[in-house]
């Protein structure tokens, strides 16, 4: 195959699959499958650009989520009754405040429970990171229809401020180094995190900026009536997409907001399109093309979120019991749908390579 | 096709304006430069011509800008991209893709070209720039040189009638630099692309410029004219231009051509001068402070060091050269322990830099980057000096007392962001200097610096080596160079290509050689301050 970069729709695909199948399941085997198959496509088919190493800071950041998790259930958590590990000091809080309760026995169902929802969280971090290592916020904005330029420099701000941030992350650490201060440690972290936080926002305008004089997001001679009106069809499409995913991906959710509300979006950013797209003159440059394995990657994903889909209608493997504690059931089809997650990582092409000598655009013909 | 009437900008939170009432026109075609000491407002007036300021800066506009018939205040900038295409200081900040060509196709594809003619122009672009061999590059991995040079190719592609560029040689080596220049040259002779541009390093530019805006700053207005009329009596002047006014010729020469061309008589009075009535006495060097022996570095699959061996001596000013990307950076960073090397070795003051904690190892070797800048994150200036005396647990006040020795009135209270560039790099130094590092590595320090404020870095770095500290500068700038260094050292593609007295290394080399020195070849001399001397002892001879 020659050595090209995938379609960034294709990646997020797979990436998106896969954190939906993290967020339907609280099994902490299939959690710790679904990070592992992330970081295995990314470690074989990133790029060679700054971005393709920050799936190790999203990891980290997963690892501080469950630390934070558990300390929560700790002080602050609802008391399950089981067996007591430790107790801490119980605070007796007044009669308006019932139903928090600060300290008291710590039970391991309890910690286990909080462990997994962690770990959940965990996974589905990793499945963004392997997003963004596998391709550019750059790539991706390019992609994006042409009706959300509308929202322009928030766009941009948003796709690129936390990649930007872990480049100026290491700035900064560099910068620590030189001026004599520790450079690893939980103090240097929290010190750093003003000017970490303050330069990628510094670098999320200069780009936006830079962007704008060159024509970004320039809608010609349209009548502001017509902008106004797609502008407002993307808002109620984007919130209704919002709504109707996150109904999908949460079982427990009103009917109403899950096929019904997709389909509302769905309609709405159609309409954008029709009425605000028409006027944009937008070209593209070797388009990135749609063929056989941007199909196979994104359809990886799919049938790894399907195999979730079918066990959660089996039974209740996908959420191992915690009270009484048990010894979590490994599915077997959700093994293998995890499997087949795993097939990007032969079925996409390479990347190119800094010394190969074909151009990394090129079709594969 | 520029023009500024009235044009007050002054931004938010500042009690005074930035820019005070500036009017004039750059007619089609021509190639104006913007000149002006560090913080006169330059970069403010260029960013200004497509409304990037206020726009995205903030403050507020009085007056107009009108460009080729548009008033910026009716446009936002994407939608004159097609009239002015804007290069801003720092190139790698601005990039939108990760890929060399299609960074070049951007702004095309926003225009909604059409895509035969994208890739037409894309091809133009870059035999243009001499970009060709980096098309499948990604940009993280160009050396600034070569990002500038996609920076500019980037706003060419959309076939603008006016280019805006801040400082875009300030990064490059001296053949790179050319290159950029050459090819502004042909845009605004082939093309008619009028051009306007900042500079600081004005040897580089003057002689192709038509037009001179002299920003002056403090509030006064700008003076603009032709170079010769400028440089009569401007206080910012390439080595050239005072060397026409040392010898009292006119017109001033503006190109080493026009001077060479008039020094005849000169170079014959100066003929029989030997070169150490005008030298530098040579300083007597001390120790060894650092060795590397074979030193290899590698960035993935690219070798970016191949076996240096390298000694440094407390009391030299060494100036390392050579093109962008050939390992000077890299180089700097393995010396200050911030990379560890793929084999070979690295001894500063006996130890391993990487293998120290970084309170050790600024006691034994300090970098100020290319940015300085990174290097302070605190809201006054005293704080960053109380923050560096707790760092590197020195007794209070012995930054400030370094930072008052090397840069004399600095307000304690000012943020950091509000000194000017060259006050800057001054507290970054004395930042870096307060744990007294022996070996003191600076890279690129003269970038952004108006000729003042590089005679004041110049002074300040031959006291520190006379101090015995051992200091490195990687510099593309030839004019510090002869100033300053004692010891040159080209690099090439990873590998040590020159290595010897700083006189003997750039005076006759066509690329890394200043002014003076192409003026006088084959004489040595090499600052305006050398001929000086030289005539002096001249005229004392014949009387």
């Amino acid at each position: 195959m020659t050595p090209r970069l995938l379609h960034p729709g294709a990646w997020w695909i797979w990436a998106v699959a896969l954190a939906a199948c993290a967020l339907r399941t609280t099994n902490p085997v299939l959690l710790c499958l679904i990070i592992a198959v992330a970081g295995w496509v990314v470690v074989s088919r990133r790029a060679d650009v700054p971005w393709s190493r920050s799936f190790a800071s999203f990891l980290r950041l997963g690892l501080i989520v469950i630390a934070v998790r558990l300390v929560f259930q700790i002080l602050f958590g609802v008391r399950v009754p089981g067996t007591t590990l430790f107790s801490i000091p119980e605070v007796t809080l007044p009669g308006w405040a019932a139903g928090v309760s600060i300290g008291g026995p710590v039970t391991i169902e309890s910690l286990m429970a909080a462990l997994y929802q962690g770990l959940r969280l965990a996974a589905v971090l990793a499945c963004f990171g392997a997003a963004t290592s596998l391709c550019s916020p750059y790539r991706m904005l390019r992609a994006l229809p042409s009706v959300l330029y509308e929202a322009g420099v928030a766009v941009t701000v948003a796709f690129t401020f936390a990649p930007q941030a872990i480049v100026a992350s290491r700035q900064v650490r560099e910068a620590r180094r030189l001026r004599g201060r520790a450079d690893r440690g939980v103090r240097a972290w929290s010190a750093s995190a003003l000017p970490v936080l303050e330069g990628a926002l510094d670098r999320a305008v200069a780009l936006a900026a830079s962007m704008d004089s060159r024509g970004y997001g320039r809608r010609g001679e349209t009548p502001v009536m017509v902008r106004r009106r797609s502008v407002g069809l993307v808002l109620v499409g984007l919130v209704a997409l919002a709504v109707g995913s996150y109904g999908l991906l949460d079982p427990g959710s009103p009917a109403l907001f899950r096929i019904p509300a997709l389909v509302l979006g769905i309609a709405a950013l159609i309409g954008a399109l029709l009425s605000g797209g028409a006027t944009n003159s937008r070209t593209r440059y070797r388009p990135d093309p749609w063929v056989a394995p941007e199909w196979s990657v994104s359809i990886a994903g799919i049938v790894a979120l399907l195999s979730f889909v079918v066990v959660g209608r089996m039974g209740d493997a996908l959420t191992p019991s915690t009270n009484p504690l048990e010894v979590p059931a490994v599915p077997v089809i959700a093994v293998l749908g995890l499997v087949i997650a795993m097939l990007p990582a032969w079925l996409a092409p390479t990347p190119p390579s800094l010394l190969s000598a074909t151009s990394p655009m090129a079709v594969a013909a | 096709m520029i023009k500024f009437e009235h044009v007050t900008i002054t931004y938010p939170d500042a009690s005074v304006p930035t820019l005070t009432d500036v009017s004039f026109e750059v007619p089609e075609g021509e190639l104006c430069l913007v000149v002006g000491v560090t913080g006169s407002g330059k970069s403010t007036l260029l960013q200004a011509v497509n409304g990037l300021v206020p726009r995205f800066s903030g403050g507020v506009l009085a007056g107009s800008v009108v460009i080729d018939g548009r008033r910026t205040s009716d446009y936002p900038p994407r939608d004159l991209a097609e009239v002015v295409g804007v290069v801003g200081q720092d190139p790698a900040a601005g990039f939108v893709t990760d890929y060399v060509e299609d960074e070049l196709a951007y702004a095309m594809e926003n225009l909604g070209v059409d895509p035969s003619v994208m890739r037409r122009r894309v091809e133009d672009i870059l035999d243009l720039l001499g970009l060709h061999e980096l098309r499948d590059r990604p940009l993280s991995s160009l050396s600034g040189g070569q990002q500038q040079r996609v920076a500019i190719g980037s706003v060419l592609t959309a076939g603008p009638r006016v280019l805006v560029l801040d400082e875009p040689t300030s990064a490059l080596d001296p053949a790179a630099a050319e290159e950029v220049l050459a090819a502004l040259t042909r845009l605004v002779h082939d093309l008619g692309i009028t051009v306007l541009i900042a500079e600081h390093r004005l040897e580089r530019v003057v002689q192709y410029a038509d037009r001179i805006v002299m920003v002056p700053g403090n509030g006064e207005s700008v003076v603009v004219g032709t170079p010769a009329e400028i440089f009569g009596e401007s206080p910012v002047a390439p080595p050239v231009v005072e060397l026409g006014r040392l010898a009292g010729w006119s017109p001033l020469p503006l190109s080493v051509r026009d001077a060479r061309r008039v020094a005849g008589p000169l170079r014959e009075q100066l003929s029989t001068i030997e070169t150490d009535v005008f030298s530098r006495p040579v300083r007597s060097l001390g120790d060894v402070i650092a060795t590397t022996s074979n030193l290899q570095a590698a960035y993935g699959p690219v070798t970016a060091l191949r076996g240096i061996d390298l000694e440094f001596r407390s009391g030299e000013v060494i100036a390392l050269m050579g093109r962008n990307g050939a390992g000077k950076s890299t180089l700097l960073n393995h010396l200050v322990g911030l990379r560890e090397p793929a084999s070979g070795a690295i001894k500063v003051m006996g130890a391993e830099p990487h293998r120290l904690s970084a309170r050790d190892v600024v006691r034994v070797a300090g970098l100020v980057p290319q940015d300085s800048g990174v290097l302070l994150y605190h809201d006054t200036v005293a704080a960053e000096c109380a923050a560096s005396d707790r760092d590197a647990g020195l007794v209070h006040g012995t930054t400030q007392a370094v930072l008052q020795r090397i840069v004399p009135g600095v307000q304690s209270t000012t943020h950091p962001r509000d000194l000017s560039e060259g006050q800057r790099l001054g507290l970054a130094l004395s930042i870096v200097l307060a744990s007294e590092p022996p070996l003191l590595l600076l890279d690129e320090p003269t970038r952004g610096l108006d000729y003042g404020a590089k005679q004041r870095l110049v002074e300040v770095l031959a006291q520190l080596a006379a101090d015995g500290h051992a200091v490195v500068i990687a510099t593309h700038d030839v004019e510090v160079v002869a100033a300053v260094a004692d010891r040159c050292i080209v690099l090439a593609e990873g590998e040590v290509v020159a290595d010897g007295p700083a006189r003997d290394v750039v005076v006759h080399s066509p690329v890394f050689a200043p002014q003076v020195a192409k003026v006088f070849a084959p004489l040595p001399l090499l600052t305006v301050h050398e001929v000086e001397l030289a005539l002096a002892a001249a005229s004392e001879r014949s009387s």
